[in-house]
């Protein structure tokens, strides 16, 4: 196994399918000669021709109009948004055809469309968010958003096998940060199985993509204070491992649901009202939620810092809890 | 590679009141393959049998609880995917008590054990249960707290709380019912553990136990033995099932709550085999559906059920409960005698005849594929059972708790049978009969009301009337 960044991972997950299986190409902005915004696709049009790696216009209504057309004509397209962003400007071909198109005419959209999201830079408001709530919502749509380099390129290559359209939301700030193990080999990882990124008895998270590492490093703090924290990383937004997620509040009866796009609508309130709905008798204190408040990303770094919940922030809910 | 993270296979919680239940096969070996959802185990409940499908995709690496062992739901069967590693059987709620400060000497346990297993928790630590009780006696009491306590029959607010105001949280009252009301609560057919080290109740005036030595473990009960002499030659022992234990513990229950007394009446179901003859072959062609004379007795009972609401009613506590629906049960043997079991049609108040013919022979279909699922065999408000597919002409069926009446039908033969002819003169003619018995519960039913019930429905049987639409 080689140890991989996030953003190789990616690529590794992008490549091997591109070599594997001919109906797959990639089409964004940049991913051509440039290599990609952030590089993932570097070398790739070197190796699969400017055919298989298509530099688009500015025009995200095409890139995802033309990759659903190529899905129902039997492709499989890999569409790059420059940024998760600006998927708004695709979304009538996103959620009016492609997400209908199987269950309206039964011909499957095998295409994924990969997000660049998350913020932690100071990229302001059209260039942080995480939009996987607004597609989650929509039935017919997947909802992927990896923490680990293993799990990116095996979700990636499930997205890519899967007959629906799948939302895979990369985090830009793993892209770099996050090394790990990768198989060299290809493999998948399943859509709708989460993941115990730690195990614990005291307090459970629920969460996925960036805010894994957020909430761990909550847990290493609370860890000298004898509070035993549980972690449940979603994996996939849509469909969720309710199963897992209700294991592990049963098991620890006190729940922190933790995202970093904003409280109101996100995926967490979904979360939230199922736990209470499905697993009341095991609760020892009320869900909590902790999100970013319901406002549009923050450019001035203080203020970002103040908008996604951070460390602190997180090791403070759950010390309350376990308090309770 | 597979990156699958491993899955547990748990015993499922097949209905409320179901505590436990017995695994009946594996479907799969260790080493297996299984697809997510694809049949891997089978197990039996007081309620139902049933397939048990694979939560996951992957290999079955595990299997932890061997066939014909009964155990709680939510404990581990098995596991799929990940890596085998030799786990024992562990209980999903026993709390791990983290800091031990007290080891409770076996001997304290035994004594714990002897006093009255009554309402109130033994008590087990000496003193310190003299803590202060934090807040006003009326802190929160959360839900898992509040079902814990009613699980284990203790009070809330005789437990000192640790949780924010004094509120006792799920940990003190895990910590409380395994020093204490654990006791009440032995486990059955596993070797006693070494006992465990109960946790103080309170931190504060550590009254220390005199450490005695080490009291000698608690023997293991010992299974009842049955011991190889006591089988006579030719004998053969078989374990109970689930369901037969249920069977056995219902049929009982039923005698000893109920007056059963049973009248019968004979029907001539000339019209009925009429009108059937007509209307199987157009069920059959558009709808797939065989008429049973069943259906038309059920048809026939839940109209007459109507006019006759204790026939349809419950003595529950102090009142007698009526209903304006009928949801009806319909005995369903099981094949090679493995019981019998009683899926409900619910509202039959709300179907006509191809309705109910086609509800039967569902339930009966999910009851011989094992694919009841326990809404489908609870809430039944009158029974009717078949035992006449032999022949058999008469029987005293059992009723099903808490009904207040079951209908048993026979088997329809024919029989020298004096009408009256057109001059309205006695004559004897060969008509084919059906006896129709209700078994009632006298406690509830008079006689005299089982007998009009009965009269009635012959009169709709007989005369039937249309082809069942109505």
């Amino acid at each position: 196994m080689a140890e991989l960044t996030y953003l190789q991972a990616i690529s590794d997950g992008l490549r091997t399918e591109m070599r594997r299986d001919k109906r797959v190409f990639l089409i964004g902005e940049d991913v051509g000669v440039y290599g990609g915004a952030f590089k993932v696709s570097l070398g790739f049009q070197e190796e699969f021709g400017p055919w298989r790696v298509i530099d688009a216009p500015l025009a995200e209504a095409a890139i995802v109009g033309g990759c659903t057309g190529a899905a129902i004509m039997g492709m499989r397209p890999v569409a790059e948004m420059q940024f998760a962003d600006f998927i708004s400007c695709g979304w009538d071909q996103l959620v009016t055809v492609a997400a209908k198109q199987r269950w309206r005419a039964g011909t499957p959209v095998p295409m994924v469309v990969r997000l660049p999201s998350g913020g932690g830079f100071s990229g302001g408001p059209f260039h942080s968010q995480n939009p996987e709530s607004s597609f989650a919502h929509i039935p017919g749509l997947k909802c992927v958003c990896p923490a680990t380099p293993e799990d990116a390129k095996g979700l990636l290559i499930s997205a890519i096998e899967d007959p629906s359209p799948v939302l895979y939301f990369e985090h830009k700030h793993l892209y770099r940060r996050i090394k790990g193990e990768v198989p060299e080999e290809r493999y998948t990882t399943p859509l709708g199985k989460a993941r115990v990124h730690r195990d614990g008895d005291d307090v459970s998270v629920i969460t996925w993509g960036a805010m894994v590492y957020t909430a761990d490093e909550a847990a290493q703090k609370l860890e000298s204070d004898g509070i035993s924290i549980e972690i449940v990383d979603l994996r996939t937004v849509m469909p969720w491992d309710k199963a897992a997620v209700l294991e592990s509040v049963r098991k620890t009866s006190k729940v922190l649901v933790l995202h970093e796009d904003t409280r109101t609508g996100g995926f967490g309130g979904e979360i939230a009202a199922t736990i209470a709905e499905e697993a009341f008798e095991d609760l020892d204190a009320p869900v909590k939620r902790l999100a970013a408040p319901d406002t549009p990303v923050p450019f001035s770094p203080v203020l970002e810092k103040a908008y996604i919940p951070q460390v602190d922030d997180v090791a403070g809910a759950l010390r309350e809890l376990a308090e309770y | 590679m597979a990156t699958e993270t491993a899955v547990d296979v748990v015993m499922p919680q097949m209905g409320v009141s179901v505590s436990e239940g017995t695994i009946t096969r594996w479907l799969k070996q260790e080493g297996e393959q299984i697809e997510a959802d694809e049949p891997l185990l089978e197990i039996s409940t007081d309620k139902v049998d049933t397939e048990v499908p694979s939560p996951a995709s992957g290999t079955l690496t595990q299997i932890l609880v061997q066939e014909g062992e009964t155990v709680d739901v939510g404990m581990k069967l098995g596991q799929i995917g990940g890596s085998a590693t030799a786990e024992a059987p562990a209980q999903e709620s026993a709390p791990e008590p983290e800091a031990a400060q007290e080891p409770a000497t076996a001997e304290a346990a035994a004594e714990a054990d002897a006093a009255s297993p009554a309402e109130t928790p033994a008590p087990t630590a000496p003193e310190p249960s003299a803590a202060p009780p934090t807040g006003n006696g009326k802190a929160f009491v959360s839900p898992v707290v509040a079902r814990i306590a009613s699980e284990h029959g203790v009070d809330p607010s005789q437990i000192p709380g640790t949780g924010s105001g004094g509120r006792v949280t799920k940990k003190d009252i895990l910590a409380f019912v395994e020093s204490g009301g654990a006791q009440q609560e032995q486990p059955q057919e596993q070797p006693a553990a070494a006992p465990e080290p109960a946790q103080a109740e309170a931190p504060a005036a550590p009254a220390p136990a005199p450490p005695k030595e080490q009291a000698p473990p608690p023997k293991p009960p010992t299974p009842a033995p049955v011991a190889a002499g006591e089988t006579l030659p030719g004998e053969t022992v078989e374990p109970i099932t689930a369901m037969r234990r249920g069977i056995a513990e219902h049929m009982r229950r039923s005698l000893d709550t109920a007056a059963h007394v049973t009248s019968a009446i004979e029907v001539d179901f000339s019209r009925i085999v009429a009108v059937r003859d007509k209307l199987k072959k157009e069920y059959q062609a558009a709808y797939g559906v065989n008429p049973t004379y069943l259906a038309f007795v059920a048809k026939a009972s839940v109209e007459t059920l109507r006019d006759y609401p204790y026939v349809n009613a419950e003595m529950r506590g102090d009142s007698i409960v009526t209903r304006n629906f009928v949801n009806l049960g319909i005995a369903v043997e099981l094949a090679e005698g493995k019981g019998l079991i009683v899926p409900v049609i619910r509202n039959a108040e709300g179907l006509n005849l191809l309705g109910l013919a086609r509800g039967i022979a569902e339930i009966a279909n999910k009851a011989r594929n094992k694919q009841l699922v326990p809404d489908d065999v609870q809430g039944g408000t009158f029974t009717i059972t078949n035992p006449g597919g032999y022949g058999t002409f008469h029987g005293t069926p059992v009723i099903s708790q808490p009904q207040s009446a079951i209908l048993g039908t026979y088997a329809l033969v024919k029989r020298p049978w004096v009408v009256e002819d057109d001059l309205g003169q006695d004559v004897i003619a060969i008509r084919p009969l059906m006896n129709i018995t209700l078994t009632y519960d006298h406690r509830l039913v008079d006689g005299a009301l089982a007998g009009r019930f009965l009269r009635d429905l012959r009169e709709r049987l007989e005369g039937w009337e249309g082809d069942g639409e109505g």
